[in-house]
């Protein structure tokens, strides 16, 4: 299958908007004669429904949440990034773009990030006018912050909840379309299928989670939206009910599934408390503009961190990257966390953390700016741990928190099945193996508000969409498979829940695909997931009836498919011998024990072919060119 | 420690409804509430019994899913905090919990602790938001917003939407959360040319839900978890005042 990235050629600077005048408008008349069908509320799904309708599409959305304010953006705290350089400090759009390209270890395409980093000044100003309350100077300017990965000041933000605020203005603009009567809201419905009649995704088959009722919509076309896979790993910074079902069941439709490897490790979470542990909690990692990371010098050094002197302590990222310090990218904080809790210097009660300290900052700036910077991380921190970080410093640990993998999409956010779009997270598209910090809302918003709206009018443009209706072979196929599965799940009647699965599966995960992998790992888990996996169908308990609100059910739905997509992670990781961004194979390190890239041999996006369960997988691969940035080794030295 | 629950258990909508005794050994203090409940509900589906529905999402506070009544209180006993961020070492062995789902006309229970919270997307589609469709904003800075009142309307803008004030309010009013929606737009310069318009229409669709009126009793400002200051409601009584006054006869 040869794969067209439709990617432009020519100056990078004008790709863009050479690209948009090719591509066909449909006319404001005959938009209303299209319906488009948006899965999932986040910023890229509800900035993308909103804006559809706006246009003046017929848009059906939907969410497996109460209400589409709810979805997992909202818990981004940081901030936006945009080149907008208010702060004269060397900014630009490819300055932006360059970081973007380097930060992703070189493993995304060049076209998309340039196109990010242009579109990252509309955002700004569009969120503005929603009345998103950006941060903002004395004289009424906006306020910018530093913030992982970057050394120039570009990141715009609302306290410690720009997310949140980001979400909520999309959120706004969606019900303003909603009470227009021009998005037609499902929540509490879960998409289980996607409908594809004569190789065009036209629909999908969903669940209402309230009263179990199975039903299929028909549109001209698809929208996913629907976020990240980081919940494989049972334990994440994601959401209780974040999950891959949406996508997972699009690539058993044949959507090729690109990079699924590449995950992120967040460098500053709050440890693990112990076995009951539900979900790891996140805390911006703007923190690491004041707090030092240090770990004691002496292994096992069991002393209270204020009785450590500081010629007793180790500030290892100051030390090891003197340009960046604290503020090395992402993977680099993690590993190197990782790495001084292996050599026995963790701290806390399980010895997998290192400190955050904050001391030195209050000191300089006094507690009432700390207060104002952080106030509502350190009172997150202190509702958690019940420790007051203003006295004793944080104890973090990384987690999993974002996945850079996911479907594959060419230059117009379109999959390899026509008539499917995916953005944001659920794509794999701008942030190669690793992503900067605050450029997860930049490209959820990039593509929801401004990419997305203008390259579906080509498609819809440029094809027939016969009408179709729930009598077609291909609805009662897709219905049928929905309903089998669910009563597969209810009828095992078996011995474990479905959470006792998945922890099981998450520590595997986390143990052999988490922050290092060695090809040794990665075969012990492609050995021991199928086995795992037949078990969860033969014996998973799931209580309870499909036509009522049954929360297990869903779970296990979920889990089923984090079962199918674990094992093409572990295949995909094994196959790329090379480390890369978040991707550290063991293996491959240089003798300062920085990942080592094989561009040689691996400078391809992999896109993998689903050819059935326990069968693996086709891998296809788009090879990646860099006409600006060229690649070589990152260094934040 | 040991803690005993009497949780609200209700089949669906139509279900009359029961409170039901339940025991959960070993509590860690380091639990949150919600994984407390996870340990209840293995328990329950190891004893083939229908473990407790309760919405939740994020589980850090911030997507407003999560909620119920701890012994009439929303989101317990900590004041500034969200069901799951509430950690048991609040709690003590022995202690007994009455968990009760939000209890308003406008907020339907579904099953167990779950409720439809529907309304309240409703009162923001009928004018919570700023007309700006996509494409159409000047640049950022070219609406500058004194930081005193871009402060202010971030206080009011925090608000999550998972309906503790109107569980608390004995008038199920949900005078705070239109109040929050109202000051945090009001008082943007982004959100002035709309802003007599916006008050009508969400005051208008609170009554059709039939949402209660405020009588400035503050049981909302004392139980909501992003610690919104009654103050919004007064914002939102004036804007109203002063949009009836200037509509008058339209």
């Amino acid at each position: 299958m040869p794969l067209d990235s439709k990617s432009p050629v020519g100056p990078i600077e004008t790709r863009w908007d050479r690209h948009r005048f090719s591509l066909k408008l449909v006319n404001p008349a005959n938009k209303r004669k299209h319906t488009i069908i948006v899965v999932g509320t986040g910023l890229a799904g509800g900035a993308g429904a909103a804006t559809l309708a706006e246009l003046g599409y017929n848009v059906k959305c939907f969410c497996f949440q109460d209400s589409p304010r709810r979805a997992h953006s909202i818990a981004a705290q940081g901030g936006i990034n945009a080149a907008k350089n208010y702060h004269n400090d060397g900014d630009s759009v490819y300055r932006l773009f360059y970081d973007t390209v380097k930060g992703g270890d070189f493993r995304a395409r060049e076209s998309n990030v340039y196109r990010l980093s242009q579109i990252s000044l509309n955002i700004i100003d569009q969120c503005v006018g929603q009345g998103v309350p950006f941060a903002r100077e004395y004289s009424g300017y906006l306020d910018n912050r530093s913030f992982g990965g970057a050394q120039v000041s570009r990141t715009f933000y609302a306290r410690g909840q720009t997310g949140q605020q980001l979400l909520l203005g999309a959120y706004q603009a969606l019900e303003r379309q909603i009470g227009a009567g021009r998005v037609q809201m499902f929540p509490r419905t879960e998409m289980l299928d996607l409908i594809v009649i004569d190789g065009r995704a036209r629909g999908i088959v969903t669940r209402d989670l309230i009263t179990g009722k199975i039903e299929s919509h028909i549109a001209d076309a698809v929208v996913l939206g629907t976020g990240g896979y980081g919940n494989v790993y049972y334990l994440s910074t994601n959401a209780k009910g974040s999950n891959a079902t949406a996508i997972w069941r699009a690539h058993k439709r044949g959507a090729l599934f690109a990079n699924p490897c590449f995950t992120q490790i967040h460098p500053t979470c709050i440890p693990v408390s112990g076995e009951y542990q539900s979900k790891l909690t996140l805390m911006s990692e703007s923190l690491r503009n004041d707090g030092r990371v240090w770990v004691p010098l002496k292994k096992g050094d069991k002393r209270a961190p204020n009785q450590i002197p500081p010629a007793e302590r180790d500030y290892f990222l100051e030390r090891k990257y003197p340009s960046f310090g604290n503020l090395v990218p992402r993977d680099v904080a993690s590993r190197n966390a990782k790495q001084v809790c292996d050599e026995g210097r963790g701290v806390g009660e399980t010895g997998l953390a290192v400190y955050l300290d904050f001391a030195e900052a209050i000191h300089r700036l006094g507690k009432p700016v700390i207060k104002e910077r952080y106030g509502n991380l350190f009172d997150m921190y202190e509702r958690i741990t019940g420790e007051d970080p203003y006295q004793v410093p944080m104890r973090i640990f990384p987690a999993i928190h974002y996945t850079m993998g996911g479907l594959w999409v060419d230059y117009n956010l379109m999959s390899n099945i026509p008539g499917l779009y995916v953005a944001g997270e659920a794509n794999f598209s701008d942030h190669g193996a690793n992503r900067l910090g605050a450029s997860a809302l930049m490209q959820g918003l990039a593509d929801g508000y401004f990419v997305l709206p203008n390259t579906i009018n080509d498609y819809l443009a440029s094809n027939k969409f016969p009408a179709a209706d729930g009598s077609h072979a291909a609805v009662r196929e897709a219905e049928a498979n929905v309903t089998n599965i669910s009563k597969k799940l209810l009828e095992t009647k078996g011995t474990r829940s479905v959470d006792s699965y998945h922890r099981e599966l998450g520590k595997l995960m986390w143990e052999y695909c988490g922050m290092g992998r060695t090809a040794e790992g990665l075969k012990t888990a492609l050995s021991q997931i199928p086995g795992l996996r037949e078990q969860f169908w033969r014996d998973v308990k799931v209580l309870g009836a499909g036509e009522e609100l049954n929360q297990s059910l869903e779970k296990a739905g979920r889990v089923a498919d984090f079962f199918e997509l674990a094992e093409l992670m572990c295949l995909d990781a094994l196959e790329r011998n090379e480390s890369c961004g978040g991707h550290f194979r063991e293996e491959y390190q240089t003798p300062e024990g920085e990942a080592q890239r094989d561009d040689e041999n691996y400078s391809y996006a992999a896109a993998w072919e689903f050819r059935g369960v326990g069968v693996r997988p086709e891998l296809h691969k788009e090879p990646l060119t860099f006409e600006y940035v060229h690649p070589a080794q990152r260094s934040y030295k | 420690m040991k803690i005993i629950l009497h949780v609200w258990r209700q089949r669906n909508a139509d279900d009359k409804g029961g409170l039901v005794r339940y025991e959960v050994p070993n509590v860690s203090e380091h639990m949150s509430f919600l994984e407390m409940l996870d340990v209840l509900n293995e328990d329950l589906i190891a004893k083939n019994e229908d473990p407790v529905a309760f919405d939740h999402d994020c589980r850090e506070g911030i997507c407003g899913m999560c909620g119920c009544m701890v012994n009439g209180v929303a989101h317990g006993p900590l004041p500034g905090t969200t069901l799951c961020q509430l950690h048991m070492r609040h709690f003590k062995d022995g202690d007994e919990l009455y968990l009760e789902p939000w209890r308003a006309r406008a907020f339907p229970v579904i099953k167990d602790l779950v409720v439809n919270r529907g309304a309240f997307d409703r009162l923001i589609a009928a004018g919570g938001f700023i007309s700006v469709s996509t494409g159409s904003a000047p640049d950022g800075n070219a609406i500058l917003v004194p930081k005193t009142d871009s402060d202010r309307s971030m206080d009011a803008a925090a608000c999550i939407g998972c309906g503790a004030c109107v569980a608390m309010c004995p008038n199920a009013s949900a005078s705070l959360f239109m109040g929050a929606k109202i000051a945090h737009l009001g008082l943007l310069p982004q959100g002035q040319p709309e802003r007599q318009q916006r008050v009508t229409a969400m005051v208008a669709q609170a009554n059709a839900e039939l949402f209660g009126s405020c009588t400035n009793i503050g049981e909302c400002e004392a139980v909501c978890p992003k610690e919104i200051r009654l103050e919004v409601i007064a914002r939102m009584n004036r804007d109203f005042v002063k949009a009836s006054w200037t509509n008058r006869g339209e």
